[in-house]
């Protein structure tokens, strides 16, 4: 070996390769979460009973959640900015502030589980909140591992100051699960 | 081509035949003709010592209409396949045509149930007469059937009428058929169905109308017995508007 | 452009292996591009051989039911299912994906663009070994309480869904499970691919410079992406129901079995496309090498495979005309259905015009491109009485269905693959497979096979459905002659497997002792036969090629060689 990889650096469309990818992943994944919705669609014009589990949900904590991302959107794009800058200090803080508005989300959605558990919606009332809980929590996971993958990017690259362009990729990433909530969130909570 | 591996035993059989038929010669027309322009392509550009290939980009307009006129005649039997499928495709699962007897078809791991209506004509009444594995039908008679999966998925297929449907749990699916010759052939399941899906056979019987009067009346219980050929006609006559 | 490093690939930590890599660093747990690749098609043939055995033992109860199979025993009705279950199974999803796109792929898109390895070495070491356990899991569950899963590879639901109907509690949630996995390793591999592609080609490679096989495992990549996403959700629901017991697909609960079809076929009818494209490129590369012939219209098969691409997604209910949906929405599938025929033609007519005028040379992996041609043409046109919803009601879910499809597949897949090996072998391994036997192996492969499945379309034509495990309990069609037909079906078979014994044996014997192949045995033209055989890691050393011409430049007028390599500068002429 010792033979460093040409094939990395190379960018023949003009793009950086990372982020040529993570468009990639965000198209494959529009695709599947496109599956899920129009699962949704589907379910919900064929059974009136959608309608009313959907009035059961909790708006207030959605909408909170909903706030979070969309500010968390706003300091992954201020640490991008600050990466563009070489400026490893606010990138850091941007992109740890980021994580901690993720956590709120995940803390609001477990509270929201917790106590829709405790009225009696679980996994097994009906189909409405099987798909509920499935969905939710699929994108739960995404924004969980974005959370993850930001806490790697920011103490292992930004700290040490390398791979700056990891920070646009992580926030292009972070914008899509964004997205997907954007979609999720009138879905399950507005439309009853 | 089908009919010499099964006769036609219902009222549509001869048109999906016909249209195998038909795509039958359109599709070997164009095979035959593409394989023996391959093979004479092969044969006479094999490889000669001291001989060239020669340069064809395939790009000039000349070049591209050899591939393109012949995918004009192509597009011309496809639209000559397809007019006859929708004529074909309406006939059997969209029309629903007026019906004289109805069947119930109830499918479940792994047997069949057949509900014929029975003496009366109409079914869930006390003269119904249930088999498992075994339908009666009698000839030239429009049927109405309903069909329905107990568990999972199966499929209601009776080949020599060229007939196939699949039962969805959870739905109820009507269609139609008319049976045109007497005799005793299988019915199969053709869709997986679990363990026993290769072992669901039911085997269903055409009766002459007279033959099948017999049926009727031997599986008749006695007490509903002497007013079943009036009860017959009356339930005609009380469906008939209503078929609309 | 800058072709050196740049920050981005600065995290690339492994040369501290040290010079001496151990076996495992090496073969198993190596990020270079051919090692991945031969990881693949090893992987993938060895799973050829347990879905070949599984046919094996399927035909010969067929054949002989009731008999006890040698090396196997009796088949019992829960053996049958699971055996053809997991043969569909595994033959796409475990030989036909990983040989032709990630084998392939990985091979050829480094070496085909020009550059010395994927953008992604790490991903595409994780892609495999994703991809090595789910076929673990796959074969695991074979061997779990109750045996593997048995309810078709479509899966239907509620069969699928609750172990009280398919009997399988373990099995089909490891089935299931394995198949997600799989999915995961080729979007891996897939995004890894486009990215190569479009990012890493060599200077001067012009999006019409890319060899054919390569815009092939690229659109087929894209196809991938685009239609598993629904599936994906789709696996994540029934997995649901299998293991949890929700009711997404469960009618009692208020869900639609149906809905399951949909989202299988919305993926299932591209993936189709998504093996064949590849093994078209392959054909198209080994029929410009061998009649030595420019290709017949580059851009009319690169526009009818995008074509082909965009409209495989509207005929995915061909698949269920008979299934309930609602009887008019076939009315437009039948008509996308026939529709798709016509870009298939345009490019197996292409396949022909570039023969037209050739100079045909007949060395193995030329015949079996040949053979592609010809038998996939059954296999489409076959398609056609599928496509016509009129006898779709009759042929759905016969032998006929089977025949054809496998008329398809066994083109792509087998024969594909093996002018792909026969081919490549000498860029792989730096020396020549034995042409005689490779013609052997040949005649014996293409002949048997037309051998089992022409009877089949026979039975299918006269109703003899799939899946059965028994035909002795119809009395109809446990006649005679139809007995007669799938005793022979099952003896072309034997035959055929007998007869990859040899290929084998050639494959093993050539690695050590076959003619040493220089860079270009072939005299083909495009960047891979710049590289030495077999290429080091790196490719091409520090001198990475240059593209100043497209990818079949054979028999130029004026020149004195009938081939112009992509990477030859215009004065050297």
């Amino acid at each position: 070996m010792g033979h460093k990889i040409i094939a990395t650096g190379r960018s023949r469309t003009g793009i950086p390769t990372g982020r040529l990818a993570v468009w990639w992943v965000v198209a494959s994944e529009i695709v599947i979460f496109g599956g899920l919705i129009a699962v949704y669609l589907l379910n919900r014009f064929l059974h009136g009973s959608w309608a009313q589990s959907a009035a059961h949900t909790n708006t207030f904590i959605g909408g909170a959640n909903t706030f979070w991302l969309l500010t968390s959107s706003y300091f992954v794009v201020l640490a991008h900015a600050a990466a563009e800058k070489r400026d490893a200090k606010t990138a850091r803080k941007y992109l740890w502030l980021t994580i901690a508005l993720g956590g709120c989300f995940m803390g609001f959605k477990s509270y929201e589980y917790a106590t829709e558990i405790a009225h009696g919606y679980t996994l097994f009332t009906s189909n409405f909140w099987s798909f509920y809980y499935m969905a939710t929590g699929l994108h739960g996971f995404h924004v969980l591992c974005g959370m993850v993958i930001m806490a790697i990017i920011a103490e292992k690259d930004i700290k040490h100051e390398q791979n700056w362009h990891r920070v646009e990729n992580i926030g292009i990433y972070w914008h899509f699960v964004d997205i997907v909530w954007i979609f999720l969130f009138p879905l399950l909570y507005i439309a009853k | 081509m089908l009919e010499y591996f099964l006769p036609r035993a219902s009222s549509f059989a001869g048109s999906i035949d016909h249209l195998f038929d038909l795509i039958t010669y359109l599709v070997m027309f164009w095979f035959l003709l593409v394989m023996a322009f391959f093979f004479y392509v092969v044969f006479r550009f094999r490889a000669k010592p001291g001989q060239k290939a020669q340069y064809i980009t395939g790009e000039t307009h000349k070049q591209k209409q050899a591939v393109e006129i012949p995918h004009y005649l192509i597009l011309i039997c496809d639209l000559a396949i397809l007019f006859y499928t929708f004529k074909v495709w309406h006939e059997v699962k969209i029309d629903m045509p007026e019906y004289d007897e109805q069947v119930r078809v109830i499918a479940q791991q792994w047997a069949w149930t057949f509900e014929h209506a029975g003496a009366d004509g109409v079914l869930d009444t006390e003269d119904d007469i249930v088999l498992i594995n075994e339908l009666v039908l009698k000839k030239d008679t429009q049927y109405k059937y309903e069909l329905q999966a107990l568990d999972v998925m199966h499929s209601f297929s009776i080949p020599v009428f060229r007939l196939k449907q699949d039962a969805v749990p959870g739905r109820k699916i009507y269609g139609h058929f008319k049976p045109i010759l007497e005799g005793e052939w299988d019915v199969q399941c053709a869709e997986m169905c679990g363990y026993g899906h290769g072992f669901m056979p039911a085997r269903v019987q055409i009766k002459s109308s007279d033959e099948y009067a017999a049926w009727i009346a031997e599986n008749t219980p006695a007490n509903l017995k002497q007013d079943a050929a009036y009860a017959n006609t009356e339930s005609k006559l009380k469906e008939a508007p209503n078929n609309g | 452009m800058a072709d050196t490093a740049t920050a981005t690939a600065g995290v690339d930590h492994h040369d501290d292996h040290g010079h001496h890599e151990s076996f495992w660093s090496k073969y198993c747990f190596s990020t270079d591009h051919k090692i991945i690749g031969f990881q693949y098609l090893f992987t993938g043939m060895a799973m050829g051989l347990i879905g070949g055995f599984f046919s094996y033992v399927f035909r010969m109860h067929l054949a002989f039911p009731g008999s006890s199979i040698p090396f196997f025993g009796v088949v019992s009705p829960a053996a049958y299912n699971s055996l053809v279950t997991n043969h569909g199974t595994i033959m796409i999803f475990w030989v036909a994906m990983p040989v032709l796109i990630a084998a392939l792929g990985n091979f050829l898109i480094p070496l085909m663009i020009g550059c010395d390895d994927m953008v992604f070495p790490k991903i595409n070491r994780l892609s495999y070994q994703i991809f090595l356990i789910s076929a673990i899991v796959l074969i695991a569950s074979f061997f779990v309480p109750q045996g593997g899963f048995g309810g078709a590879w479509t899966a239907y639901p509620p069969l699928s869904a609750e172990s009280q109907y398919n009997g399988t509690p373990f099995g089909a949630p490891m089935w299931l499970i394995a198949v997600t996995l799989e999915i995961v390793a080729f979007l891996l591999g897939g995004i890894n691919f486009v990215t190569t592609v479009m990012n890493a080609r060599a200077k001067g490679m012009k999006l019409y410079d890319i060899p054919m096989v390569v815009w092939m495992i690229v659109i087929a990549s894209i196809l991938f992406m685009a239609s598993v996403g629904p599936l994906v959700a789709g696996a994540v629901m029934l997995l649901f129901d299998q293991t949890l017991g929700t009711g997404f697909f469960d009618p009692a609960a208020g869900g639609d079995p149906v809905l399951w079809q949909h989202l299988f076929w919305f993926f299932g009818h591209p993936e189709v496309y998504v093996v064949l494209l590849p093994a078209m490129g392959v054909v198209i590369e080994i029929i410009c090498t061998f009649s030595r012939k420019k290709l017949f219209g580059y851009r009319m098969i690169l526009y009818s495979s995008i074509g082909l691409g965009i409209l495989s997604f509207f005929v995915w209910a061909h698949h269920q005309f008979i299934s309930g949906v609602d009887p008019r929405a076939t009315y437009l599938f039948t008509t996308t259905t026939l529709l798709i025929s016509i870009p298939v033609a345009i490019m197996l007519f292409a396949m022909i015009g570039t023969l037209w005028g050739g100079s045909i040379r007949f060395t193995t992996p030329m015949l079996f491109a040949l053979s592609f041609i010809a038998e996939f043409l059954i296999g489409g046109v076959t398609g056609i009485w599928l496509g016509s919803s009129g006898t779709d009601i009759y042929l759905h879910d016969t032998y006929f269905v089977l025949a054809h499809f496998h008329y398809t597949f066994v083109p792509i897949a087998i024969i594909g693959t093996f002018a792909a090996i026969y081919y490549w072998f000498p860029k792989m391994f730096g020396r020549q497979l034995n042409e005689f036997w490779g013609k052997i192996h040949f005649w014996g492969t293409v002949i048997p096979f037309n051998g089992i499945f022409l009877p089949l379309f026979v039975l299918g034509a006269a109703g003899q459905h799939r899946r059965i495990a028994g035909f002795t309990a119809y009395p109809d069609l446990y006649t005679e002659n139809f007995q007669d037909l799938r005793v022979f079906a099952t003896g072309s078979l034997i035959v055929l497997i007998l007869f990859q014994i040899p290929f084998f044996i050639n494959f093993i014997v050539s690695l050590k002792r076959g003619k040493k192949a220089g860079p270009n045995p072939w005299k083909a033209n495009t960047l891979e036969w710049v590289a030495p055989s077999p290429p080091p890691h790196g490719n091409f050393g520090d001198n990475l090629p240059e593209v100043y011409r497209g990818p079949y430049e054979f028999s130029v007028e004026g020149r004195e060689d009938d081939y112009w390599p992509q990477n030859l500068p215009e004065a050297s002429k």
